[in-house]
C-alpha cells in the first residue's frame, strides 16, 4: 500500500469571497462552508470564523480538529464510510493543506470540551496553536436527542474540512511525504534481521462523547482490529468527541498519528513496523477481558518483537492499558506504554488508576491535573463560560476579566497519549 | 543580617550520652554541639547556628507530642529561618525524631526543614513529602559528606531561589511529579526506549508504577435486616442544578444530600459527571445510585433502613489522593451515625 501526503505549507489564512489556495495564503469562503453544511436538516446555523497563530484569540468549546485534505488520485476522497462513499483507504495521491485545521465548536450535551489559546501561555500547551484554523460553529435544530446532536456535529465538522480541503486540488506540494509498506512476509523478507514492532492503539468506546470511529463504525462494535498505518493516515480513524480535551485523540491527530510517523521513520532502519491494532477500550469487565487477550493475541499472531501501546483517555482505561501490557510482556514482546496521569494538583498523587509491575517501560504525557493560568483574550471564538463545566474546568475558574485558571484536562491535545505533544513528568 | 539555623541532634550527636541516655527529656542550648558546628563552618557567613535541640530517640518516639510541645515552642520563640536536623544515616530511631520534627514544624510553623537519611532509614518515607532530605551513608562515617551537602541545600532554601531537580541541588524526590516540557515529542520517546530495550541498552521508565494500598474487607453484616445502608456514589449524580458545584471531572470536593423524604433519584436528581455517557443515567438516575431498589427492600424488611443522607462526587480524573481524603471523611460520618453497610457505586 502506497500512500503519498503531498504537503502544500499553508502561510496564511484569510476571509473571501471565494474559496482559493495561492502562494500558501488560504482564503476562505464563510458562505460556502455554510452552504455546505446546512443542506443537512439537522443543522440550523453555522458560523464561520479564523484564528491564526500568534493571535489572542481563544476557541472554546472545542470539539473536534480536523486537517483539510483532497485526494487527487486513487479511491475515497474524505472520510470514507462516514462523509463519503466506502472506499478502501490507504493509497493514492493526497494533496494536504499542511498547516491548516478545521476547529468545531458548540455545545453539545453535558460537560465536554476544550479550550485553544493562540498565543502566549495557553499557546504552549495545545499543538493547535500553531495551525491556522478554521473555527466552525455548529448550533443544530432544536429538539434532537444528544446522540444525534452529537453525530451532527461531527458530522459537520468532517464535511467542512473536505470542502476546505478542494481549495487544495490544483496546489503545488512543497514537499511530498511517501508511506509505503507490504505485506508482513513481503516486508519480513526485506529486513530479515530487524525487530518486528506492532503499534497497539487504544480507542475509548465507551458512549455518548467517548467513541473512536473506524470507517464510520463505532469502535464499541468491533473485536481489536488489524489495520494498514496507512488507512488511518488517510482518514479511515475520527474522533467521536471525547469528554477529556487533554488526552482525547481529534481527528487531526489519528490523520497525523506521530506514533505511526515515528514508526514510519525506523521502519527498514532500525524495526520492521508490521502494522496497527486498534483496540476499543469497553466498559464492563468481561470487555475488557476480551479485547486485552484479543490484543495480545493478534500481536502474538503476528510474530510480535516490541510493541508501543498508545491509551486514549484515563481512569478505568487505564486497566485495559495495563491489562494488555501484562499479556504482552507475559509473552515476552518488550512492550513500551504512552500515557498521560492524573497526579492531582499538587503532582503528588497516585498516577494511574490501576497498576502492573511488568508496565517497566511508560512514557508520561504529562498530568492532566497540572493547573494552568491563562490571561484574557482579546477575542473569544464561542463562549468561554463554558469552561465552568466542562473537564478540566470549574464554578469560579473564568475570572471577571476573562482569565482562565484550569487543568490541562481542559486544553485539547495538551498531554495527547499518541504523544503528539511535548509534555513528560517529573519527580521533584 | 545573617539567616538564623536552628539544630536538632539526637543524644548521642548531643554528646549526652549513648544508649543509656536514649530517655533524655529535649533541652535547647544556645550554642553549636556536635554536628550543628560542623554545619555551621559551611555556611559561608551567609547564616549562623543559632542554637542546638538536643533530645533522646527513645524519649522523642515514645513521648512525641510532650517532647513536640517542648521543641515547637523553642523554635516558635527563636524564629529561626531553616530548621536542619540530623543526619541520622540509617538511626531508625533518630530518623523517626528527624521526621517528626520536621513534619510538626513544616505543618505548624510553615519554616522549611533540611536533614539527611540513608536510604532505608523508616524516617525518610515519613517525611520525604515536605522535608529537603540528602541521602547520606548508612553510618556517622558518611557525615563528612553529608554536611556540605546539607549546608547547600540549607543556603540555597534561604535564597530564596526556586530549587532545581532533586539530583541538581541534592535532595531526595519529594513525590511530586510535576509537569514539564521536554525537547521530544512523546511518540519519538516511546520509539527511542523501545529501541534501548531491544539493543538491551539502559532505559528509564517516566511513570514507575505505582504501589497499591491493599483494604481489609469489613466484617460481613449479621442481619441485614436490622442493618441502616447509606448509599454512595461516585457517579457525579447530583441534585437538579449541582447546588455545591461539584466537578465535572477531577473532583476536589464531594456532596451530601438529604434523601429521607425521596422515594428514588429520579425527578430530582442528574449527573455532572463528565467520563461517560449522561443519557441513560439522566433519565434514570437510580440506575447509577439505586435508591428505589434500596427503598424496595426496606419497605419489604430486606433492610432496616435507608441513611437519610446520600453521599456523591465525582470519580473521573479525581486524583487518588483526593478520593482517599473524600472517603475518610465520608466514611467517618457514617461510622458516626451508626451506618452498618454501604452501597458504594461506581460509572
Amino acid at each position: 500500500m502506497k500512500l503519498e501526503l503531498r504537503k502544500i505549507s499553508i502561510k496564511d489564512l484569510k476571509l473571501g469571497s471565494e474559496m482559493k489556495l495561492q502562494d500558501g495564503v488560504l482564503t476562505i469562503d464563510p458562505q460556502a462552508v455554510i452552504d455546505e453544511l446546512m443542506e443537512d436538516v439537522n443543522v440550523k446555523n453555522v458560523k464561520v470564523d479564523i484564528a491564526r497563530p500568534g493571535e489572542k484569540t481563544r476557541i472554546i468549546p472545542v470539539k473536534d480538529v480536523i486537517e483539510p485534505r483532497v485526494k487527487i488520485e486513487g479511491p475515497g476522497n474524505g472520510f470514507a464510510g462516514v462523509t463519503a462513499d466506502m472506499e478502501q483507504l490507504g493509497s493514492g495521491k493526497v494533496n494536504v493543506l499542511d498547516g491548516a485545521a478545521v476547529v468545531t465548536i458548540g455545545d453539545i450535551v453535558g460537560f465536554q470540551e476544550g479550550v485553544i489559546d493562540m498565543w502566549g501561555e495557553g499557546a504552549r500547551w495545545t499543538p493547535f496553536s500553531t495551525t491556522y484554523n478554521i473555527v466552525v460553529d455548529i448550533e443544530p435544530v432544536e429538539g434532537l436527542d444528544p446522540h444525534t446532536h452529537e453525530r451532527t456535529v461531527r458530522l459537520a465538522g468532517l464535511r467542512a474540512a473536505q470542502v476546505i480541503g478542494e481549495a487544495g486540488r490544483d496546489g503545488e506540494p512543497d514537499k511530498i511525504e511517501v508511506y509505503e509498506l507490504g505485506n508482513i512476509f513481503e516486508e519480513t523478507a526485506k529486513y530479515p534481521d530487524l525487530p518486528k514492532v506492532v503499534y497497539v492503539e487504544m480507542l475509548i468506546s465507551q458512549g455518548l462523547l467517548h467513541d473512536g470511529y473506524v470507517y464510520g463504525v463505532n469502535s464499541q462494535q468491533f473485536l481489536p482490529t488489524l489495520i494498514h498505518p496507512n488507512e488511518e493516515l488517510d482518514g479511515a480513524v475520527i474522533s467521536g468527541n471525547c469528554v477529556a480535551a487533554c488526552d482525547k485523540i481529534t481527528t487531526y491527530q489519528h490523520q497525523n498519528n506521530s506514533t505511526i510517523l515515528d514508526l514510519y521513520a525506523q521502519h527498514g532502519k532500525t524495526i520492521n513496523f508490521l502494522g496497527v491494532v486498534l483496540t476499543p477500550e469497553l466498559t464492563t469487565l468481561a470487555g475488557k477481558f476480551r479485547t486485552c487477550d484479543y490484543t495480545a493475541k493478534l500481536c502474538k499472531g503476528l510474530g510480535a518483537e516490541g510493541v508501543i501501546v498508545s491509551e486514549e483517555g484515563y481512569g478505568n482505561p487505564d486497566s485495559d492499558l495495563l491489562m494488555i501490557c501484562k499479556r504482552l510482556e507475559d509473552s515476552g514482546i518488550k512492550t513500551v506504554l504512552i500515557t498521560d496521569e492524573c497526579s492531582g494538583w499538587g503532582g503528588d498523587s497516585q498516577p494511574l488508576a490501576d497498576t502492573t509491575p511488568e508496565a517497566v517501560a511508560v512514557v508520561s504525557t504529562g498530568n492532566v491535573s497540572h493547573v494552568v493560568n491563562l490571561p484574557p483574550a482579546d477575542k473569544v471564538l464561542g463562549n468561554d463560560r463554558a469552561i465552568a463545566t466542562l473537564a478540566g474546568g470549574w464554578e469560579g475558574c473564568l475570572e471577571e476579566d476573562g482569565t482562565i485558571k484550569c487543568e490541562l484536562n481542559a486544553v485539547i491535545g495538551s498531554t495527547s497519549e499518541i504523544g503528539y505533544h511535548y509534555l513528560s513528568v517529573e519527580e521533584y | 543580617m545573617k539567616y538564623k539555623v536552628l539544630y536538632y541532634v539526637n543524644q548521642f550527636f548531643g554528646q549526652v550520652g549513648g544508649e543509656e541516655k536514649a530517655g533524655v527529656k529535649p533541652e535547647f542550648v544556645r550554642k553549636m554541639v556536635g554536628p550543628a558546628m560542623g554545619f555551621n563552618g559551611l555556611l559561608e557567613d551567609k547564616a549562623e547556628v543559632v542554637g542546638t535541640l538536643i533530645c533522646g530517640d527513645n524519649y522523642f518516639n515514645e513521648n512525641k507530642q510532650e517532647a513536640l510541645d517542648y521543641i515547637l515552642g523553642v523554635i516558635k520563640e527563636e524564629a529561626p529561618d531553616i530548621v536542619v536536623a540530623g543526619p541520622a544515616f540509617n538511626a531508625g530511631r533518630y530518623g523517626m525524631a528527624c521526621a517528626g520534627l520536621a513534619n510538626a514544624v513544616i505543618d505548624e510553623l510553615g519554616i522549611p526543614v533540611v536533614s539527611g537519611m540513608y536510604m532505608e532509614n523508616p524516617g525518610l518515607e515519613e517525611c520525604r513529602a515536605k522535608a529537603y532530605v540528602v541521602e547520606t551513608g548508612d553510618s556517622a562515617g558518611g557525615m563528612r559528606e553529608a554536611l556540605p551537602k546539607m549546608a547547600a541545600l540549607t543556603l540555597k532554601l534561604l535564597s530564596g531561589q526556586e530549587l532545581g531537580k532533586p539530583e541538581e541541588d541534592g535532595y531526595l524526590a519529594q513525590g511530586r511529579r510535576l509537569t514539564i516540557f521536554v525537547e521530544k515529542r512523546g511518540s519519538q520517546r516511546a520509539v527511542d526506549m523501545l529501541l534501548a530495550r531491544f539493543r538491551g541498552e539502559e532505559f528509564k521508565t517516566e511513570l514507575p508504577m505505582p504501589v497499591f494500598d491493599k483494604v481489609a474487607p469489613a466484617p460481613a453484616i449479621k442481619d441485614l435486616s436490622k442493618a441502616t445502608i447509606a448509599l454512595v456514589t461516585s457517579g457525579g449524580m447530583v441534585p437538579l442544578g449541582n447546588p455545591d458545584r461539584i466537578q465535572s471531572a477531577s473532583a476536589q470536593k464531594w456532596g451530601r444530600y438529604d434523601i429521607d423524604k425521596n422515594v428514588a433519584l429520579m425527578g430530582d436528581y442528574c449527573t455532572i459527571h463528565g467520563g461517560f455517557d449522561p443519557v441513560y443515567a439522566n433519565e434514570i438516575p437510580d440506575r447509577v445510585a439505586p435508591l428505589d431498589i434500596l427503598r424496595d427492600y426496606e419497605k419489604e424488611g430486606k433492610i432496616g433502613g435507608v441513611y437519610k443522607y446520600f453521599y456523591t462526587t465525582t470519580g473521573t480524573g479525581t486524583s487518588v489522593a483526593n478520593a482517599v481524603k473524600f472517603g475518610q471523611e465520608i466514611g467517618k460520618e457514617l461510622k458516626d451515625a451508626g451506618v452498618d453497610g454501604v452501597i458504594l457505586t461506581s460509572t
